[in-house]
């Protein structure tokens, strides 16, 4: 068995305090089955745990999940906690329900990709690859 | 961190302790980059602080949360705790789902904490490759207590024995035959033995089955210098956890006085670099042979040659190489 | 031609069976040649095969009494023998956001507009136990529902509303008795006398460590807290429901119909072993457990899942527990249609998908119907929104006349059938539960989490494949649409108003004497032969927040980790 190189890492993470976690589930089982490293905090994290988490984990994408309402609260903190750690290079994605408007806003201020309900499965591994590439080595 | 930073640059963050830079060099590794192998000489000279050990144990015997616990515990007293928890990977796809940190959470934010979640991609013996490796970085980093926590315990999963200076390993009332899987795996190389969740009535029982398998012989690690113990830990009550990290400590002091660290620092360092040559074999094979792999593997198919005769060519390729 | 009753006796079997056989020979296997069907198979949204046609075959084995009569035992048909003749379903339209006064203003432009019941949504804080100044309940405080800290909170929420002639439902579920605690204290102020308040607590945890994951302490004290609100409510609040045992969120988390319906019913039965456990009868307290499923988009199969969860209640509660008062074993639901189901593109014809989860729902005989709102997608529903989607029960209830004959669907081939296959199915979920250790024990092992997470699973996979078509979506896409949709606001204000009114409610009470009952209710818990419920009902009249209430017990018995399947 070869040892796979650059196998993409993606800590997922449920920020805040709703419990939806159909969606982050379905996330995770497709992008194991893309053959990617998927590391999953569980439910009602802070923004705090989940960034120090992504930086311990090395990871080269950080999934949240809010279904709350609460992503214009929890975003912009997450990309403040990111710079702080001088962890921009860990590429924020978000994802649940939210109306386009907010999509857009995310997206200016450095959400990298916000992946809304009912996003097909290999959108989203498909997501996670081009985004990565983008990115670089680091 | 600016992008693709070189990882000689990191050597000096890592032996500070930065957690950014100690995660991005352990993802080098796992990666196989050859880049860091020079960044990597000079952060084992640096190593052998630590005080490695390895928590291994069935599914459902509750490893992670105590684990949890028994960090809370050893920072009470400002030791720096590393925990690897490694989990298999997918056989199927080489991907993996890690959810080990789930119970850990709260650590996240000590500084004094790191956490670092593992696959094993492909490799047996329930550790992954680049687990040594991730030890040499955190004991390079200053971690004085780094927890190797073990794919769930199977047979021929004892890797870990080679990888530590001290095995735990934990079982839990109620897992039925599980005791068995335990007698015929790793109750050899437990240098202490826990049984969690003793908060449930059955647990007295299980408690005194493992007692009567050590009287019985299988105490087969323990040096004279030791009494292998049996603890009793509950993580709902929080009890035993400090009994536990203080079975530990004494360990450790034990080996330090029998002079018995400085054989397990040979075996680990044995085992290290035998491993690792053959994994280097089995790379080049993959990676630089596969053309000549793919064809032998033709040959002794069709019965033209037999697998040993086969292997024998293969490394005569080798030979030839520069 | 055969008469279903001839084809009850065995000749006239053969004989359809026959008819049958010449028929596939003829008709049909001409007619296939010409064209062929669209799939080598059919099966329903749960998975279950069925077949191209039913005849009085696929009835013939069902013991008549098994269907038998609206009202009657095993209640296929119906818990009360006259069903919406008597009384249409109670239409309860769930609202809730912001503080108090703001869902009580809702409250009331809905019950102008014809609505029969309350239904309350509180907000994520509310609902996990953090008061609305803990720093957890940033960005959450009023959001998707409304905001309750102390018993103030409560009294505005339903100001002017007569709890002694409108039910009032509650979706709160670890906080339950905290809420119940407050409904009590404010019945009390008000004079009203506890056994006339009619209304319903969801308080229903188990499915929580299963599906919705909104929990706080671990499975068994949260039991226990369940256990004290049903024994609480069928000692001194005889027409509450202490409990809505709920395969909703089951579903909503992905599983199965079938398996909302079995686990639900796993659910419900735990509880009554807890109950039972404390020396009760069965007959004083079982009347009051309520059931709330989702009516999804498989017409025939929803149906045949309220009948058969009927038959399968009725039967257990008979035969293992006892039960010998009629209303312990008469199955009674709430309804909402799925909101997974709705979509964003193209969101107006969820305004259709929500009317015909409605007509499943009231032709399975459900006792009171949320409709969801068409903007559901998007955020919590507008006014607008909400007004359609009651207007849509208002059409089933007064124009189509479904609700002239009860049970119009019963004696259908196909129905029936499908109604014993859910039957039989169900009851094998049950009994592999039992078998295996029960329900807490297997939720302990994430059992029921993975057979929910591999549906879940399948029918992602089916939605991208377009196995599984939903309109707008993977099918009859629109490319070129352009949404102009009005949502529902979120005012900035409302964590602002409402801390500012917790802190005052905080500086105004008699601090010694919370913190004197919040230990009073630490030794009550640590005893399990105790009810928390009077001290709580203490606390809350002693304005104690919720926040604090639940943090004492966290104290006591710590948190719930879950262990994750995927």
């Amino acid at each position: 068995m070869t040892v796979p190189s650059n196998v993409i890492r993606v800590l997922i993470a449920k920020v805040g305090l709703d419990g939806h976690d159909r969606g982050v589930k379905i996330v995770a089982r497709c992008l194991r089955d893309a053959g990617m490293d998927v590391i999953y905090t569980g439910l009602h994290r802070t923004p705090e745990e989940v960034v120090a988490a992504a930086v311990q984990e090395d990871v080269d994408i950080l999934g949240i999940s809010i279904l709350s309402g609460a992503h214009m609260t929890v975003f912009p903190k997450v990309i403040d906690l990111l710079k702080q750690h001088e962890a921009e290079d860990i590429l924020l994605v978000g994802g649940g329900v939210m109306p386009d408007e907010d999509v857009g806003a995310l997206k200016e201020i450095g959400v990298a990709e916000v992946l809304l309900q009912d996003t097909p499965p290999q959108a989203i591994v498909d997501a996670v690859r081009r985004l990565v590439e983008a990115r670089g080595p680091r | 961190m600016p992008a693709a930073v070189s990882s000689l640059d990191l050597v000096e963050p890592v032996l500070a302790g930065k957690p950014r830079a100690i995660a991005r060099l352990i993802s080098r590794v796992e990666a196989g980059e050859a880049e860091c192998r020079p960044a990597l000489e000079q952060i084992y000279r640096r190593t052998g602080g630590a005080h490695v050990v390895g928590v291994t144990g069935v599914a459902g015997s509750g490893k992670s949360t105590l684990l949890d616990q028994l960090v809370l515990e050893a920072r009470k007293s400002e030791r720096k705790i590393a925990v690897i928890a490694v989990d298999p990977s997918s056989p199927f796809s080489g991907g993996s789902i890690l959810g080990d940190r789930i119970r850990m959470n709260e650590l996240s934010l000590d500084p004094g904490v790191f956490i670092r979640s593992m696959a094993t991609r492909g490799a047996m013996g329930g550790l992954a490759r680049a687990t040594h490796e991730a030890v040499d970085l955190l004991d390079a980093g200053g971690f004085d207590l780094i927890l190797i926590e073990t794919v769930g315990v199977g047979q021929d999963e004892i890797d870990i024995v080679r990888a530590a200076h001290t095995i735990v390993v934990i079982s839990a009332p109620g897992l039925g035959d599980d005791i068995q899987t335990i007698k015929a795996g790793v109750m050899e190389i437990a240098d202490i033995h826990v049984v969690s969740k003793c908060d449930r009535p059955d647990a007295n029982k299980t408690l005194k089955e493992l007692k009567s398998m050590l009287t019985l012989g299988f105490a087969l690690r323990g040096e004279s210098a030791w009494q292998i113990p049996v603890l009793a830990t509950s993580s709902a009550k929080r009890e035993g956890i400090g009994e536990l990290l203080a079975a530990i400590d004494r360990h450790r002091r034990t080996l330090d006085d029998s002079g018995e660290m400085e054989g397990r620092r040979r075996v680990i360092a044995r085992t290290r670099m035998l491993k690792t040559a053959e994994n280097i074999l089995h790379d080049r094979f993959e990676k630089q042979h596969d053309g000549k792999v793919s064809s032998l593997i033709e040959r002794v198919v069709t019965r033209e040659l037999n697998p040993h005769t086969a292997a024998t060519e293969l490394i005569a390729a080798l030979k030839s190489e520069p | 031609m055969i008469e279903p009753k001839q084809a009850l006796n065995g000749m006239a079997l053969e004989e359809l069976e026959q008819q049958i056989a010449e028929w596939e020979r003829n008709e049909l296997a001409a007619f296939l040649d010409r064209q062929p069907e669209r799939k080598a198979e059919f099966r329903t949204a749960g998975n279950i095969p069925v077949k191209r046609v039913y005849t009085a075959l696929d009835v013939a084995d069902i013991p008549l009494e098994d269907i038998g009569l609206p009202g009657q035992y095993p209640y296929t048909r119906g818990p009360y023998p006259t069903m919406y003749r008597g009384r249409p379903w109670t239409m309860r339209q769930i609202a809730g956001f912001g503080t108090g006064a703001d869902t009580n203003r809702r409250f009331h432009y809905l019950i102008a507009q014809g609505q029969t019941g309350l239904s309350t949504d509180f907000d994520m804080p509310t609902l996990m136990g953090y008061d609305s100044d803990h720093p957890r309940s940033e960005g959450e405080v009023g959001r998707e529902g409304v905001s309750v800290d102390v018993l103030d909170d409560m009294e505005a929420l339903y100001d002017n509303i007569d709890l002694e002639n409108i039910s009032v439902s509650m979706t709160i579920n670890p906080t339950a008795w905290i809420l119940l605690a407050m409904y009590v204290a404010l019945g009390e102020k008000r004079g009203h006398d506890p056994n006339k308040m009619s209304g319903t607590i969801q308080a229903d945890i188990l499915k929580e460590y299963i599906a919705q994951k909104e929990w706080i302490f671990p499975i068994r004290p949260s039991v226990r807290l369940v256990r004290d609100c049903i024994t609480y409510c069928a000692r001194g609040m005889k027409r509450f429901n202490p409990i809505n045992i709920s395969g909703y969120h089951i579903s909503e988390a992905g599983a199965s119909p079938l398996q909302e319906a079995a686990f639900t019913l796993c659910n419900g039965l735990t509880y009554v072993q807890e109950v039972v456990k404390t020396g009760m009868n069965v007959d004083e307290f079982a009347p009051r457990l309520a059931f709330y499923f989702v009516s999804q988009a498989d017409f025939f199969e929803e149906i045949a899942k309220f009948r058969a969860a009927r038959r399968v209640w009725a039967k257990i509660m008979k035969q293992r527990f006892g039960a010998r008062r009629p209303e312990s074993m008469r199955l009674r639901f709430h309804c909402q249609t799925a909101a997974a189901s709705l979509t964003k593109p193209q969101y107006q014809i969820n305004v259709v998908r929500t009317a015909l989860q409605a007509l499943a729902a009231v032709l399975g005989g459900a006792q009171s119907l949320h409709t969801n709102g068409m903007d559901e997608a998007f955020a919590i529903p507008t006014e607008e929104a909400m007004r359609i989607a009651l207007r849509t029960q208002q059409i089933i209830a007064d124009e189509t006349n479904v609700t002239n004959v009860i049970d119009p669907l019963g004696g259908s081939y196909y129905l029936e059938n499908l109604t014993s296959t859910y039957e039989r199915e169900i009851f094998k979920i049950v009994d592999y539960v039992e078998e295996n250790g029960g329900t807490i024990k297997l939720i302990e092992e994430g059992w029921f989490q993975q057979q929910v997470a591999d549906f879940a699973y399948q029918t992602a996979l089916g939605k991208a494949s377009g196995d599984k078509p939903v309109i707008a979506v993977n099918k009859y896409v629109d490319p070129d649409e352009r949404q102009d949709i009005e949502l529902h606001p979120y005012d900035p204000e409302t964590a602002r108003r409402q801390i500012a009114n917790l802190q005052r409610v905080r500086k105004e009470r008699d601090n010694g004497k919370v913190a004197q009952l919040l230990e009073r209710l630490k030794a009550v818990a640590r005893d399990e032969s105790e009810n928390v419920m009077p001290v709580t009902i203490e606390l809350v009249k002693a304005k104690a927040s919720m926040g604090e209430i639940v943090e004492a017990l966290k104290d006591l018995w710590g948190t719930y980790r879950e262990n994750p399947v995927f």
